[in-house]
């Protein structure tokens, strides 16, 4: 019973971090940020009885716009598949951070307590099988909306994304093999040491991972799918209302999936350069266990959201800088350039390990 | 082995790209033939924003043209101001004063320059560079800023008159343009540094849309498009007028003919109309900015008002209009996107008997399947965009 209430606890607080805190606000700290690099002010309209709040009430009037628009299905279109392809979109987005850990082990009243929802010894693979089926909602609400423009913007994004999701699976071996886990509460323990950080032990493929996780996610420069100078919305043109609400939704939690992603598995998770958890504990020493590890948990898990707040803001920067690949392009820089340097990085990782060991 | 394609129903699709499409800004619709992504065929549909501009002119006075012509190419209306007054002042035969020449000229370099600033910032927002658009945005506004100090209008200007010009420049412009155009130089260092050596911009623009020398002059190319081919025309060079022939600039060409030429040869051309205005406003003579002939350009207002010749003069410019000679008369300037031509017609009656202008987009535009079939259709927006068609001056 308990168990069962702190999985609760768990699943409540990412569930409603990601759904109430980064979902919404995150459309306002995109308007925000592209505000702050293209010298605007930025979303300020939307105000309660005079107050804007510096914008702050903008995700609320957006919420309350697509409630009460049309919920539109072209004719012609295939009225289940249209209808279930959003879904199919937004549960993988949720789904992956089941096993993202947001903070270490700690010793609450006796009782081991592991910062993460499910804890699988095979975390990454999960990742994997999960995000892939994302992918489905895309092609599905392309091909669907019996409009060509979708039907060409499924298809762009059925090409990338699986080419994508080659090169994004190899780019981590080199991880998994330095880390010797698969399992992601592990990959973060073993970061404990500043210099022990998958980048430093893995540069090359945090590069890489980080361009393939955004090519995934199908954001800029790796738009194409969407490209709405080209295809004008590509995939969920034919969506209105709550279901266009639901693929933009998806496209947000992924942001969040993938900076969490990053800081688990390259920037040191929920640690903190050179302070070790030992270390903020011995300084705790005065006060009981419980309560000395509650404030370590609290310290911990501020960390590694911050860091995972860094890569959100640094994957907003890329989006507003860098204008858009072309389909083609694409496919090369994944096949061509992405997947041989990640098979290197495989091979170059395996050598150096059979040399140190 | 069977032939793994001889089961496959492949067939073209045919698409409608616009003429409300976000690409085809300036309402132009493509009837684009797809064989997977590749454009096999292309058409292009003009005419979606045929107002009649020169059977408008007809019903008025000559000086009634001013405000359709700002409509011509709306992102530089004085250009094509200018280009109608000459054409207007080479068939009265009048010489206008050297002042006028000289604001003619910096206001022309000023809408030259927002127009290049538009073209590239919107070709950089189609490829998905937001920031660029708006960095020039921004610059765009401070030059209409200048704009709007000198006439009242940013966007639709109607400052040029025939035999002159609505009213001398206002004080301290010289400071103002110096200190706008610092700030243009730094937006210019911005979008220079965020395009011009980005790799995923480069991979857009380089081959994308070239065309050959040869082939873009027998198509009639003008403009930065010509110029991107390596051909040196510019009508402000092979046809020097106003005051172009005594000013030091230079005229910048490309090699290729692609999209990437096309966008250097305007940002080029950016630094040479700064480097023109400033020239001017150095060497700007002091006098008179209207030409003193009462039936050409209108007296002046208080002239009008406490003397009788000045009033009957004013009476008969306005009801009865400026009265051309018989003849015909065609006049180039070089525009935003090329040579912008008009040939007019008078039977030496108050009213323009024909009024045709040769826009420059409309020879280029014709270009776009011979640009494009063969390639992608994500390769239709770069291209489109460095073509700038204007629907206004297009479909006129």
């Amino acid at each position: 019973m308990e168990d069962f209430l702190i999985t609760t606890a768990k699943v409540l607080f990412i569930f409603g971090l990601n759904m109430g805190v980064f979902a919404p606000l995150l459309t306002w700290v995109e308007r925000k940020q592209s505000a702050l690099m293209q010298d605007r002010i930025g979303a300020n309209r939307a105000d309660i009885l005079g107050f804007s709040m510096i914008g702050l009430f903008h995700p609320i009037a957006d919420a309350i716009k697509m409630l009460a628009k049309e919920d539109f299905i072209p004719e012609g279109a295939n009225k289940i598949m249209h209808t279930l392809s959003p879904i199919i979109c937004v549960v993988p987005a949720l789904l992956t951070f089941a096993v993202i850990p947001f903070g270490g082990e700690y010793v609450i009243g006796g009782k081991h307590i592991k910062l993460v929802i499910a804890d699988l010894d095979v975390g990454l693979i999960f990742i994997f099988a999960i995000s892939s089926l994302a992918t489905y909602g895309t092609v599905i609400a392309g091909w669907s909306s019996n409009n060509n423009w979708s039907l060409l913007g499924s298809l762009r994004a059925s090409a990338q994304m699986i080419s994508y999701e080659v090169a994004m699976g190899f780019t981590l071996v080199g991880v998994f093999m330095v880390y010797g886990s698969l399992q992601l509460t592990q990959i973060g323990a073993a970061q404990e040491s500043f210099f022990r950080w998958g980048i430093f032990l893995q540069p090359l493929g945090f590069f890489m991972f980080l361009a393939c996780a955004i090519a995934e996610n199908k954001r800029a420069p790796f738009d194409v799918a969407e490209g709405e100078s080209e295809i004008i919305a590509g995939y969920f043109l034919e969506y209105s209302g709550l279901k266009f609400g639901m693929f933009y939704m998806a496209e947000f939690l992924e942001i969040v999936t993938i900076s969490a992603m990053v800081t688990t598995l390259f920037f040191g998770a929920w640690h903190i350069p050179f302070i070790s958890s030992a270390l903020i504990l011995s300084m705790l020493s005065f006060l009981n266990e419980t309560l000395a590890n509650i404030i370590l948990m609290l310290i911990h898990i501020s960390v590694f959201w911050v860091k995972v707040i860094f890569f959100i803001w640094f994957q907003m920067t890329i989006r507003w800088t860098l204008p858009r690949f072309r389909y083609d392009q694409i496919m090369k820089l994944g096949w061509k350039i992405l997947l041989p340097l990640s098979l290197a990085n495989i091979l170059v990782t395996g050598i150096v390990i059979l040399i140190l060991q | 082995m069977t032939d793994l394609t001889e089961n496959l129903h492949s067939e073209h699709m045919v698409l409608n790209m616009g003429p409300s499409h976000p690409a085809t800004h300036g309402t132009v619709e493509f009837l684009v033939t797809l064989d997977g992504e590749t454009i096999v065929n292309m058409d292009v549909e003009i005419g979606y924003l045929h107002r009649g501009f020169e059977k408008q002119c007809e019903n008025g006075t000559w000086s009634q043209a001013f405000p359709y012509t700002d409509r011509l190419n709306y992102n530089s209306a004085i250009l094509n101001n200018v280009g109608y007054a000459l054409a207007v002042e080479k068939m009265l035969d009048v010489k206008i004063p050297d002042r006028c020449k000289y604001i003619r000229v910096i206001t022309s370099e000023l809408a030259r320059m927002t127009d290049h600033y538009t073209n590239i910032g919107a070709g950089a927002l189609e490829l998905g560079g937001f920031s660029a658009f708006l960095y020039f945005v921004e610059a765009r506004e401070l030059l209409w800023d200048l704009l709007e100090k000198v006439c009242g209008a940013r966007l639709t200007s109607n400052y040029i008159r025939i035999g002159g010009v609505k009213n001398d420049l206002p004080p301290n412009f010289k400071e103002d343009v110096k200190s706008a155009f610092i700030k243009c130089r730094d937006l210019y260092n911005d979008v220079d540094k965020l395009l011009t050596k980005n790799r995923i911009f480069l991979d857009r623009m380089r081959d994308v849309g070239g065309i050959t020398s040869d082939e873009a002059i027998a198509y009639g190319f003008t403009g930065p498009c010509l110029r991107a081919c390596g051909v040196e025309y510019d009508v402000r060079k092979a046809h020097p007028y106003l005051i172009y022939d005594q000013i030091d600039f230079e005229i910048p060409t490309g090699s290729t003919g692609d999209n990437f030429d096309r966008y250097l040869v305007r940002m080029e051309e950016l630094n040479q109309s700064m480097r023109i205005v400033e020239q001017c406003l150095d060497k700007m003579p002091k006098g008179p900015v209207n030409i003193d002939d009462p039936i050409v350009r209108l007296p002046a207002k208080d002239h009008v008002y406490t003397k009788m010749e000045a009033l009957i003069d004013h009476f008969i410019v306005v009801t009865e209009g400026i009265k051309p000679p018989k003849g015909e008369v065609y006049f180039p300037v070089e525009g935003g996107n090329g040579e912008v031509g008009f040939y007019l017609v008078s039977n030496g009656s108050g009213k323009p008997v024909k009024c045709r202008v040769r826009p420059p987009c409309f020879a280029i535009t014709q270009a776009m399947p011979r640009l494009c079939i063969g390639s992608l259709l994500a390769d239709i927006i770069p291209t489109f965009d460095q073509i700038n068609l204007i629907g206004g001056e297009c479909d006129r």
